[in-house]
Formats: C-alpha cells, structure tokens, sequence
C-alpha cells in the first residue's frame, strides 16, 4: 500500500523560553534557560517552567475565564502554527481540519482549583463550580482549539502520559493519510504546573529537581542530576498531505518518515530499554533509513538518576559506535519537562538544524555520567552537523508507554 | 440597600463574567440577554456569584426574576435588606 507523504507546514509553540520557534530556536543556540521558582499551592517555592504568552492575542477575556490553561495554551499554538503556514482560520476547510492534541493528563488543574475554593465555603458542594465538567473533559484543550477557531472537523485529545506530544504528530499522519482529514492541527500541550499534585507525586517518588539556580536544575546526563523540572508548554503543527502543500505554495519544515509506538508491559514508571529500542528500531525501520542516516536524535531524558541511563542504553543498542553522523542532545535541559507538549517542543527546537545544520546542545553538563557517554552527545556549546537530514525524536511515559518520531529533510 | 444599590451589585458581577462587554449601555428595563452576549452558563455564574460573595440564593424557579437589571433590583432587593438585618 502506498501511504501518502505528509509535510509539516507550521509551527506554534510557546515554551519558557520562548514564544515563536524564531525566538525558541535563538534561546537554544544560545544557551538562555528559563526555569522560574513558582509558589505550588501547599508546597511553597519550588522549580518551573512557565510560559509567558499572551492568552489575549487570540482569545476573549470570557474565553480565558471560562477555559483552562491548556485551552489557552493550546488556541495560542494553533492560531501562531495557523498564521505560521499563511492561513487563517477562515481559510481553512473546516469541516475537513482535524485537531489532535497529546495530553499527559488534563483535569487535575480545575478539580484542585474547585477542591480548594469550596474548601472556603466548609467544603459546602453548592459552590462548586458548574465550569468543572467542560473544563475538565479529557477533549477539553482540542476541544477550546475547535471553538475559538470555528473548526468542525475531528477534535479530540490523546492522553499519552510524556509521548504525548509525538502522538500528536503521530495520529495526525495517520488521519490524513486514512482520508479522514484533509488538514491537521496536532502535537501536545501541557498546564501540569497549575496542580500540585504532579510536584508533590514527582517529589513523594524523589523525582523533583532541586538546584540554588533554576536555570542549572535540569540536567540530563550530568553526573549530579537529581530529577525532573516541570514545566508549562505547548507545540502545535499544521501537517498536510504533500500534494496539497505543494499546490498552495506552503514552506515545508520536513516530512514525516516514520514511526513507532510501544508499550513496556513491564511496570508503573520503571522504564524498558529493551522496549525503547524496539521502538526506536523499528521506527527506523518503517522510515526505510540505516540508524547511521539519523543525523540527531533529541533524547527523552528528564535527568533522573535511572532514566537517563536506560535510554543511552537503548539508543545504544540500534546506534553502537557505526554512526559517526549521528548527533545526540536534550531540549529539557532548557525548558525542564513540558510534559504532554514534550516531544512536540522538542521536535520543534530541533527541525531548523535541517536548514542551519547547526545541532542545539545539552546544557548543564559539568561532568558527563560515564553511563550516558554515547558517542555524539552535543554537550553545552551547538555543533555544527556535516548534514542533517533525518531527526528522530523520543518521547515515552508513564505505564511504559513509548514512541519514536522520524522526521526527514524535505526533498521532492 | 436600595434597588439601585443592588442594581450595581448585579452589574458588578456582569462585568466580572463579561469581561468583553461594555455595559455602559444597558439598559435597565430590556431582558439582560438581549442586549449582551450572555448565554445559560453565563447567567448560573450570576446565581452562583450572589451565592458565594453574598450568601443570596436564587432558587431555579425564580430564575425569570433576573431578566432584566430592573427585575433583578425588585426581586434582590428584600433578599439583601432581609440579610442585612439578620447580620
């Protein structure tokens, strides 16, 4: 069967430290983190990544105090990823756009928010807020997305736990080349930092960073990294049939090769780097590349001690020592753990190397864990690549689950 | 409190839950939806908003009452000056 080609032909993001892919991007050449200290609501000051964008540049007031910060989050991405691939809403088919959004989880915001205000009224359910149902349904961020841009099409979420954002990418490939969409709207977002409920189960497993300086507290395969900082994001794409993209003119960021999604089937949140590596494999494989044709791979890592071993020991496994073409970084050192918008941030950090050849570093590596020392790890400075035309993206999550993004340099 | 007194507690509470109107022009006897965007969600925010900043609750039956910022005044009314004198 042969499978249509499909082209990324946007890009919307907002991240710590950065608002657009141009300033994204800047920020990741140039070594700039973001990393704040948030008061968490029982816990006091801890570590995020917040975000800075303006909700008003494309929502209502109402709508921002009606919707939820993934929905805000998410309408913001999309309207910048529309504008970004020269459409406007208006423009768009919409019966015929569809809109897929990778979710860690969603719900935990407004249901502690709602937990915490009737907590004032004796915890008296009468003021319960008659918001928390629209607000917390899993399709809620999709679904915000769909009603500020009038789209009628398909618009739902993909809960993923930390893949989320590459299943974004990854559904959306497939609903266009099933027909069922002409045009897609998809990656990841996340509010996380809005529940303590992610602080304090990251802490209670001691997974949560601690650094005297926010912007040194995440670093994967440092030897003294001690955990996860979370963080707030979001990265949409407009992704298209080739034919369609090129008939309308559209810039072409890259193309889809390939894929692969798997499942540990092993435990809670221990990782499988034997699953890992059959999932990045094969994702190699269905994109019809030799591991040596892979110019970077932008790591899962979150910088916990075990975590960050067991995906060099996966990415190991396929790639060895043969692939001297082959880059490695980590986009978290930067912006912490943007949770559901993961793997689309990261991808999004990564595609202008196909254009600049320049490949972003991993920051605040002061002395390389000898169990992460994989043959092209970019360490603090970007290195300039001989080629980049493939880059494969990992993002894998709690309950085992894994997936591998491949995307390709645009030829015709 | 004065009906126009609680007519600008009910306005207060419109500006709140629509942020985007300007309510400058109301006016106070045509049907509060006629004149502004405010849909059935929109109007459980006012129920719930007399409820949590002023302990007034509006039973669903008498939600009619709230049409207008004239009939929101004659029907609030005697339901702020009722809680008043018990405080």
């Amino acid at each position: 069967m042969s499978l249509s080609r499909i082209v990324i032909t946007g890009v919307g993001l907002t991240a710590p430290n950065g608002n657009s892919l141009a300033e994204f991007r800047g920020n990741l050449l140039s070594g700039v983190a973001r990393i704040a200290r948030m008061e968490i609501r029982y816990m006091g000051p801890h570590l995020a990544g917040v975000c800075n964008f303006d909700p008003l540049r494309h929502q209502k007031r109402k709508e921002v105090r009606v919707g939820t910060r993934a929905g805000s989050i998410g309408i913001y991405c999309a309207r910048e990823a529309l504008a970004d691939a020269g459409l406007s809403a208006d423009a768009l088919r919409k019966d015929r756009t569809g809109i897929f959004v990778g979710i860690t989880e969603h719900g935990n915001v407004e249901t502690e928010n709602e937990i915490y205000a009737i907590s004032k009224f004796g915890y008296d359910t009468k003021f319960w807020s008659h918001y928390h149902n629209p607000r917390t349904v899993a399709n809620n961020p999709a679904g915000e997305i769909s009603l500020n841009l009038g789209s009628t099409g398909p618009a739902y979420t993909i809960g993923a736990a930390c893949a989320a954002g590459n299943l974004g990418l990854i559904h959306a490939t497939q609903m266009l080349r099933l027909g069922e969409v002409d045009f897609a709207i998809c990656g990841g977002v996340s509010e996380s930092i809005h529940t303590f409920g992610i602080f304090a189960g990251f802490k209670s497993q001691n997974a949560l960073a601690h650094h005297e300086d926010p912007n040194r507290a995440s670093r994967p395969f440092d030897k003294s990294r001690n955990g996860i900082v979370i963080s707030e994001g979001g990265a949409l794409y407009t992704l298209e049939r080739l034919e369609d993209a090129v008939r309308r003119g559209a810039k072409i960021y890259g193309e889809i090769a390939g894929y692969c999604v798997n499942s540990d089937a092993s435990d809670y949140v221990l990782p499988n780097p034997g699953r890992q590596a059959e999932c990045v494999r094969e994702a190699v494989a269905r994109s019809g590349l030799l591991p040596s044709d892979i110019h970077i791979i932008n790591t899962h890592a979150t910088a916990t001690p075990m975590g960050d071993i067991q995906e060099c020991e996966a990415i190991r496994a396929v790639f060895g020592e043969g692939c001297p073409d082959t880059h490695i970084n980590n986009t978290k050192s930067f912006i912490g753990h943007a949770m559901g918008a993961a793997g689309a941030l990261e991808l999004a950090g990564n595609l202008p190397s196909f254009e600049d050849r320049v490949v972003h570093p991993t920051i605040n590596v002061d002395e390389l864990d000898p169990a992460c020392a994989l043959p092209g790890l970019v360490l603090n400075q970007p290195r300039k690549a001989e080629r980049v035309d493939a880059i494969l993206n990992n993002s894998f999550g709690m309950l085992g689950i894994n997936s591998t993004l491949i995307v390709r340099r645009f030829e015709r | 409190m004065t009906k126009d007194e609680v007519k600008q507690v009910v306005l207060g509470i419109i500006a709140d839950i629509a942020p985007d109107e300007d309510l400058s022009t109301l006016k106070p006897d045509v049907r509060l939806r006629d004149q502004m965007q405010l849909d059935s969600m929109d109007f459980l925010d006012i129920v719930m908003e007399l409820r949590k900043r002023h302990g007034i609750e509006v039973p669903e039956k008498d939600y009619p009452q709230l049409a207008t910022l004239d009939s929101c005044g004659d029907y609030l009314t005697p339901k702020f000056n009722a809680l008043a004198s018990k405080s």
